[in-house]
């Protein structure tokens, strides 16, 4: 279970990024975290595995993140950051989808199984000495989750995951999503995905919850999405 | 295109990173203590070095050529050549201008020169036979702190990174320019180039923070770990001990033959 | 003449066995006072910062300048460490880098590594620190001082770092003073002008995107006074030491007759982006004067600087 508690950020000049966020995510949801540009979205994602924290409580699994706990954390929730060419930081995507379990500890043959499987899952068995450079813009997506579905997490957190894909990845990329087990938590401005994929919706708006509900209700009601910029 | 690691798989490839490590330290070190002119012992450490190549299985034409390249340090060493004492040999190119070459000098640059050829060809072995994460995490375990190896870790996925952002900034501004560059000014070229490099620093550096983050997010701690990081076994110390013993002996050779 | 690049590392060879042996000493003392001193203050802004910084340095290392003849140079980057990083994070940036070249790149020998780790990571950062103390104190306005202090930091780090590097290769008896001092002297007085130039262009650029950056380094700004009194000295010292030295002019004649032979090292194979190169200043005589020009009235700045901060802590 996710739990967060008055969580408030502010940006470096102080302005406020969020702003008293209580939020439950219990495990098995599929989520979508809807709101315009700017409203906070990526802001509470980094804080869910700790790459940003400040005021306010956050709870995975009854852990509360901070440093003592962030490599427990880490394996508990998979972050897929929303440029591939940032998640995808080594020489082949072997070593990339490798990285995560090396770091949770595990044995070299540890590693290559969850590397194996992992590629498997995302459809690019036989990638694992391929450069991440050379690969297509919906490859490199799916490589992305791959490197986080190694360490086998509990909750999967993606950052506008069909930001810059083609209609055929598109389709590719959610179909994959579909079939994963995890809590998906998704920040996106594809209204259709989040209606294709998730039960609930988590609207922000300037930092703040606007609304929090069924999917269908929230995303078909023309009314709060005028109101929060979304249509 | 920084990757400098070759993949093998030979018994240089396999063997313990800490001894190859060391061994290279101590080779070089050997190499370097060896006095001038020592012409036989220099010999021998041409054969040590270059029976790690072929027990490498790497092609040595390449070797040779990334050995090449790197050489032209080696011209750091010409003046001695001219400053070091007599006796000299006079060369003269027309009635005004004669060279004076020192004799201990030119044996000094020849030396210098084989020298620093062996030690670039031992560390060029050991970095194309070595993952470079796999060398500092080795380095880690011989006790180089710990914000060094990070850096040097961080340095090295950065460097590629860093590269393709000046690519694509110099696609940028090859898209705009006619080309005609070299009409202008010293000051108006450095005063771009100093932008530039600006640009690049930020974007690298924007980019790196966000890498950083994704690396963090997956646990990273600052340490590197390779995976392939093996115990120091009793068969790695008698390997080491005897490469050291070699090189201590060749050494010795040499200051005796002096 | 003198190439550059290749006498900032110096390679094995090239220095006698007692100097090798006590910068050695004196880099692994350093080196460990500022690995206790970053211990704490390295967190999750810092770190990717000296990543890239060190990437930014190893590549700008391997960028050369031509600037006269066959010579060519390179950057240091010890400045624009110092910088954004404060002094002993800076130190072991560069230690980091000169150590990974003379290791895996043969950039530099293993038993000269101790000094080149001397001149690269503690002399470039000590002066450049004393330097940006020095005109910070003297200019009031923030953004002028942050952008004359960078520029002048970069000229004399690298500009220091040179004298010190021939003063190294006098003392072990390779190289005449005469013939070291001067010749690595103007070719770096004109690599300084390159270096000051990219380390303005790059503050500037931090200054308007990303201040929040430059609070890191000035953090620890005020409260070192050993690496400014050392920063001083060393400066002081080598740059009397320098303009004494070129008055001898059979020293340089000498260079001017042997130029022809290093014409080799002229299109170094390390230009990764042959369009940076600075054209060739082909007059050595006029770059003689002006880098004597220039390291005058750097140097008066400076002792006016040092006698000003004084009568501050003395008042």
């Amino acid at each position: 279970m996710i739990e967060i508690v008055n969580l408030v950020f502010h940006y470096p000049d102080g302005r406020a990024a969020l702003d008293k966020i209580n939020l439950v995510i219990h495990p098995g949801e599929k989520v979508a975290l809807v709101g315009a540009n700017g409203a906070g979205k990526s802001t509470l994602l980094l804080h869910l595995n700790g790459i940003l924290q400040d005021e306010g409580l956050v709870k995975i699994n009854g852990f509360e993140v901070n440093k003592q706990n962030l490599p427990k954390i880490r394996s508990l929730v998979g972050m897929v950051f929303q440029n591939p060419d940032d998640q995808l930081f080594s020489l082949t995507v072997g070593e990339d989808v490798a990285f995560g379990p090396i770091y949770q500890g595990f044995e070299s043959h540890i590693v290559d199984d969850k590397v194996k499987n992992a590629l498997s899952d995302v459809q690019l068995s036989g990638f694992e000495d391929r450069h991440p450079f050379h690969l297509s813009g919906g490859e490199k997506k799916r490589a992305s989750v791959a490197t986080v579905l190694s360490m086998s997490p509990e909750y999967l957190v993606l950052d506008e995951p069909t930001a810059g894909l083609d209609p055929k990845s598109r389709k590719e990329l959610m179909a994959l999503l579909k079939t994963l087990p995890q809590s998906l938590i998704i920040a996106t401005h594809d209204l259709k995905m989040a209606l294709d994929l998730t039960d609930r919706v988590i609207l922000i708006n300037h930092g703040k919850i606007a609304a929090d509900g069924k999917t269908k209700d929230i995303l078909l009601n023309e009314e709060i999405l005028h109101e929060n910029d979304l249509l | 295109m920084i990757e400098i690691y070759q993949h093998q798989k030979s018994y240089i490839h396999l063997l313990n990173t800490r001894v190859k490590t060391l061994f290279t330290l101590v080779f070089i070190l050997c190499v370097s203590l060896s006095p001038t002119g020592t012409w036989p012992a220099y010999l021998l450490f041409l054969t040590v070095i270059l029976a790690g190549i072929i027990l490498s299985r790497l092609s040595f034409k390449l070797l040779l050529i990334r050995s090449l390249i790197s050489l032209p340090f080696v011209l750091a060493a010409f003046p001695i050549l001219f400053t070091a004492p007599e006796p000299h040999w006079q060369l003269s190119i027309n009635e005004k201008i004669k060279i004076l070459i020192s004799q201990p000098g030119f044996e000094r640059f020849i030396s210098i020169a084989i020298k620093s050829w062996m030690s670039l060809l031992a560390a060029i072995l050991l970095s194309s036979s070595t993952h470079f994460e796999e060398l500092l995490s080795a380095l880690r375990k011989l006790g180089l702190p710990k914000p060094i190896v990070s850096i040097l870790s961080l340095m090295w996925r950065y460097l590629s990174l860093m590269i393709d952002e000046g690519r694509s900034l110099a696609r940028a501004r090859d898209s705009r320019s006619a080309g005609k560059s070299n009409v202008r000014t010293i000051g108006w070229r450095a005063g771009v180039t100093g932008k530039m490099v600006g640009n690049l620093l930020l974007r690298s550096l924007e980019r790196s923070e966000r890498v950083y983050a994704a690396m963090a997010a997956r646990g990273y701690t600052g340490d590197p770990l390779y995976r392939t990081s093996k115990s120091f076994t009793k068969g790695d110390y008698w390997i080491l001990t005897c490469g050291v013993m070699l090189c201590l002996l060749i050494l010795a050779f040499a200051i005796l033959s002096q | 003449m003198l190439p550059g690049k290749l006498f900032m590392h110096i390679p094995d060879g090239f220095l006698s066995i007692p100097v090798s042996i006590v910068l050695w000493v004196v880099s692994i003392v350093v080196i460990g006072i500022a690995l206790r001193k970053t211990s704490k203050q390295l967190g999750e802004k810092e770190i990717p910062l000296m990543g890239i910084l060190a990437a930014a340095i190893f590549a700008g290392q391997m960028l050369n300048f031509s600037v006269t003849g066959g010579t060519s140079g390179h950057l240091l980057g010890a400045a624009l460490v110092t910088i954004l990083l404060g002094p002993w994070a800076a130190i072991l940036v560069m230690t980091s880098v000169v150590s990974i070249q003379a290791l895996v790149f043969q950039d530099g020998g293993l038993i000269s590594l101790g000094s080149n780790l001397f001149n690269m990571a503690i002399v470039g950062v000590f002066v450049s620190y004393a330097i940006l103390t020095v005109v910070n104190k003297i200019i009031k306005s923030e953004k002028t001082a942050l952008f004359s202090s960078s520029v002048i930091a970069s000229w004399f780090s690298i500009f220091i770092v040179s004298l010190g590097c021939a003063v190294e290769l006098v003392l072990s008896g390779t190289s005449p003073a005469n013939i070291a001092i001067p010749a690595m002297a103007s070719i770096h007085a004109l690599i300084g002008v390159g270096e000051a130039l990219i380390t303005l262009g790059a503050i500037s650029f931090v200054y308007t995107a990303r201040k929040d950056l430059l609070k890191i380094g000035s953090a620890s700004k005020s409260t070192n006074k050993g690496i400014l009194i050392g920063g001083s000295v060393i400066t002081i010292i080598l740059a009397i030491l320098s303009p004494m030295a070129s008055s001898h002019p059979d020293g340089l004649e000498w260079v001017a007759e042997k130029q022809g032979f290093l014409s080799v090292a002229q299109d170094s194979i390390y230009n990764l982006i042959p369009d940076y190169v600075m054209p060739g200043l082909t007059n050595e005589a006029v770059a003689t004067i002006i880098a004597g020009i220039i390291g005058a009235a750097v140097v008066f700045v400076l002792i006016i600087g040092v006698a000003q901060t004084r009568k501050k802590t003395s008042s």
